[in-house]
């Protein structure tokens, strides 16, 4: 919106930096499936729960980054303060679930 | 559309535009109205149990009775008073104050307010059928074996209003961080902004803690769960965890918004700038960090443990130091100042001491070790009354002197304003200072009687005078509404000559707020081209059409929806024909959004000719 609508050729620089963005996005994608296919096999090959639980969910909280950072925008200028706010809703959550096993459920 | 507010227009008219309303001035004012209607409710609570308070064994009212009055004047006073009475301002004040014509998402604003109206209808109207009994805080086990729906009443009610006001706290997000007027970057937002914007950070963060523990308590109720319920293998001390999460930055989502209030009122009526702009800023943010890790003090005779417990008795002494910094600048802000003295600043001049004593009683029962004495008595009641009353109440009763001119272009009579604050002011201290005593002798909160003799006779009666005098200052507050709406004294712009942008336009303000965007030059706008420009704004922008949200009825209508569920849901368990209202209820409000979703609605626009015609 904000770019001068009157010039239908896009210079070669923004041409430059989507191509190298979709780039990016393609190989996320491609991980993200390939971190997909990782959790579902360790699983089938039935490896035993302590090695595989936290394999998904280190594989789960990679995926998230993804998400946020290639997908959803964040690494992008001009995302400084939801990311600020969303880091800030991770502490909070995480000062909660440290209490709760830490002084009610533990 | 703007030459129709010059018209005179019937009442049946004005109330379709207020109901349908999306203006963040009309929502704004529509909170105020609100949450002053419900703060005479609670305070009308206060007194009756003041009255009974005000001898040994009185028996004005029943033990029941007196159960559901204070668990009925917290409920009311926190979320429904205190709360929507700081976010009307918030809606009518920010906007401005940045140099926006509306907030981000208008219907969602409107939308907002009316989940808040209809949960404190919802809570209010339990007392036809037997009002919530088990305390604001509403701890299980007592409140899952709280007999009738009063409990129901609280947990659907709440349930309610809390969504109005998440959604209201995400919108102050957005509409900050998106909308401010050219030149106007973050540290030269005004201080009520900022304080705005750490709040709506807390609502977003707190609030859900208050939702998940409520849908736990309805399930438990209602549904035969056993989240709660020891005896089925639950936990009980686990809705106490989630209610002070939400329950303590709840204060912070109180404190900071009036912190924000006397932070423009003291500049203003000083004429100087405010002391460590940076470091207020600074302490807002250190305000909010800590208060999500103080939740257990609420909690300290619980049974936690040593080490949980100095945990958090650090942490919540640490607060004393960012609110330390706050008022010391403050008085540094008031030091060698101009200082004019009016209703507004009296308000303010008497938060500072009031505030403190409330803040040093704060810091003793954050001791853990003296909490187990002080824990349940009159002294803890005294203490958040104190900061409640002495800090948040001042403050609205400030912020309503302050930018009463600006909301409905008169000013507040002065002598009615005065008479108003010294009465409530010297109640005040009456009711609530004697009670540290009460509590320090063992006056227990909560109960219903107390007996002769054991030294609290004088103590309580004196209270309860206390509580007369305040109730006179609130009813000369709302003559002098009364007086000034019909005999008034016209407003300029710019009555107090102040510093920030909001004072720059007309009182009240045309319903686009800003005919250009103005162009922000540094910290106080106004002031900067008061001594160093013409005294005007310098527009950021030709003058050119205005783009404006339509009003909408939707948001009263998807309430109304949520409003017949929520009396389905209490009553479904008597009987199951009251699940209709659940679906129908349900059915009303989804269709709403339903209807929202597949209608455009671009808005209207303002055309630069009508902008001209009203040029002044």
């Amino acid at each position: 919106m904000t770019e001068n609508p009157n010039t239908s050729k896009i210079n070669s620089f923004q041409k430059e930096k989507n191509r190298d963005e979709m780039r990016k996005q393609i190989i996320t994608f491609a991980l993200m499936i390939f971190f997909t296919m990782i959790a579902f096999f360790a699983v089938m090959m039935g490896t035993s729960s302590t090695f595989v639980i936290p394999l998904i969910l280190i594989l789960a909280v990679v995926q998230v980054g993804f998400q946020f950072y290639y997908f959803m925008h964040m690494k992008d200028k001009g995302h400084e303060v939801p990311a600020a706010l969303i880091y800030g809703g991770i502490f909070v959550t995480a000062l909660v679930i440290l209490t709760f096993v830490a002084i009610t459920w533990w | 559309m703007s030459t129709a507010t010059t018209q005179k227009r019937g009442f049946g008219a004005v109330l379709w535009d207020y109901l349908t309303t999306v203006d963040h001035k009309k929502v704004g004012i529509l909170y105020l109205i609100g949450g002053g209607f419900f703060f005479l409710l609670g305070g009308l609570e206060a007194l009756i149990i003041r009255i009974q308070l005000i001898t040994p064994e009185n028996d004005f009212i029943s033990a029941g009775l007196y159960n559901e009055m204070i668990t009925m004047h917290g409920t009311t006073m926190i979320f429904l008073a205190a709360t929507p009475l700081l976010f009307g301002l918030m809606n009518y004040v920010m906007p401005l104050q940045i140099g926006a014509r509306d907030v981000a998402f208008p219907f969602l604003n409107s939308l907002g307010f009316w989940l808040f109206f209809s949960g404190g209808i919802l809570l209010n109207l339990s007392w036809f059928t037997g009002a919530p009994d088990a305390g604001w805080t509403n701890y299980a086990p007592l409140s899952l074996q709280s007999p009738g729906h009063g409990v129901d009443f609280y947990v659907m009610g709440l349930q309610l209003s809390g969504a109005g006001t998440l959604m209201s706290g995400i919108n102050f997000l957005v509409t900050i961080v998106t909308m401010r007027a050219p030149g106007m970057t973050y540290m030269r937002m005004p201080l009520f902004t900022w304080t705005t914007f750490v709040t709506s950070i807390l609502t977003l963060f707190a609030f859900p803690a208050l939702t998940v523990g409520l849908f736990l308590m309805m399930f438990d109720r209602m549904f035969g769960t056993a989240f709660f319920d020891v005896a089925l293998g639950g936990n009980s001390v686990i809705w106490q965890h989630l209610f002070w999460i939400f329950g303590h930055p709840e204060v912070y989502i109180l404190i900071l918004p009036a912190f924000g209030i006397f932070s423009e009122i003291i500049p203003t009526f000083a004429k100087k700038r405010l002391f460590g702009y940076t470091a207020m800023v600074f302490a807002t943010f250190m305000i909010a960090f800590l208060g999500f890790m103080v939740w257990a003090h609420h909690m300290f005779t619980v049974g936690l443990g040593p080490v949980a417990n100095s945990i958090f008795a650090i942490a919540t002494m640490a607060i004393a130091v960012p609110t330390g910094i706050k008022i010391f600048n403050w008085l540094l802000t008031l030091w060698g100042g101009s200082i004019t003295i009016n209703s507004a600043m009296l308000w303010t001049l008497a938060f500072i001491p009031s505030f403190t004593i409330g803040g040093m009683t704060g810091v003793m029962l954050g001791s853990a070790v003296a909490d187990y004495q002080y824990h349940d008595t009159y002294f803890v009641v005294a203490h958040f009354h104190y900061v409640i009353v002495g800090g948040v109440v001042f403050a609205i009763l400030a912020a309503m002197h302050y930018w009463w001119p600006k909301m409905f272009g008169r000013i507040l009579h002065e002598g009615l304003g005065k008479l108003a604050f010294w009465t409530f002011f010297i109640g005040f201290h009456l009711t609530f200072f004697i009670q540290h005593f009460l509590g320090l002798m063992g006056m227990p909160r909560r109960y219903w009687v107390f007996l002769e003799n054991q030294g609290l006779d004088t103590g309580n009666l004196i209270s309860t005078i206390g509580a007369f005098f305040m109730t006179f200052g609130i009813i000369v507050f709302l003559i002098n509404i009364v007086y000034t709406a019909m005999k008034g004294e016209k407003a300029p712009a710019d009555p107090w000559d102040a510093r920030t942008l909001e004072w720059s336009i007309a009182s009240p303000p045309a319903h686009y707020n800003f005919k250009q965007m103005p162009l922000v030059r540094g910290l106080d706008p106004l002031w900067i081209e008061k001594s160093e420009g013409n005294g005007k704004i310098t527009p950021a922008e030709p003058l050119d059409e205005i783009h404006m949200p339509n009003s909408s009825i939707l948001p009263l209508i998807m309430t109304i929806g949520f409003f017949i569920a929520s009396y389905g849901f209490i009553y479904q368990v008597d009987h199951k024909a009251w699940l209709i209202a659940v679906y129908g209820g349900m059915a009303i409000a989804i269709g709403s959004m339903l209807i929202r979703s597949l209608k455009d609605d671009h808005g209207h626009h303002i055309t630069k000719e009508e902008l001209e015609r009203e040029a002044d």
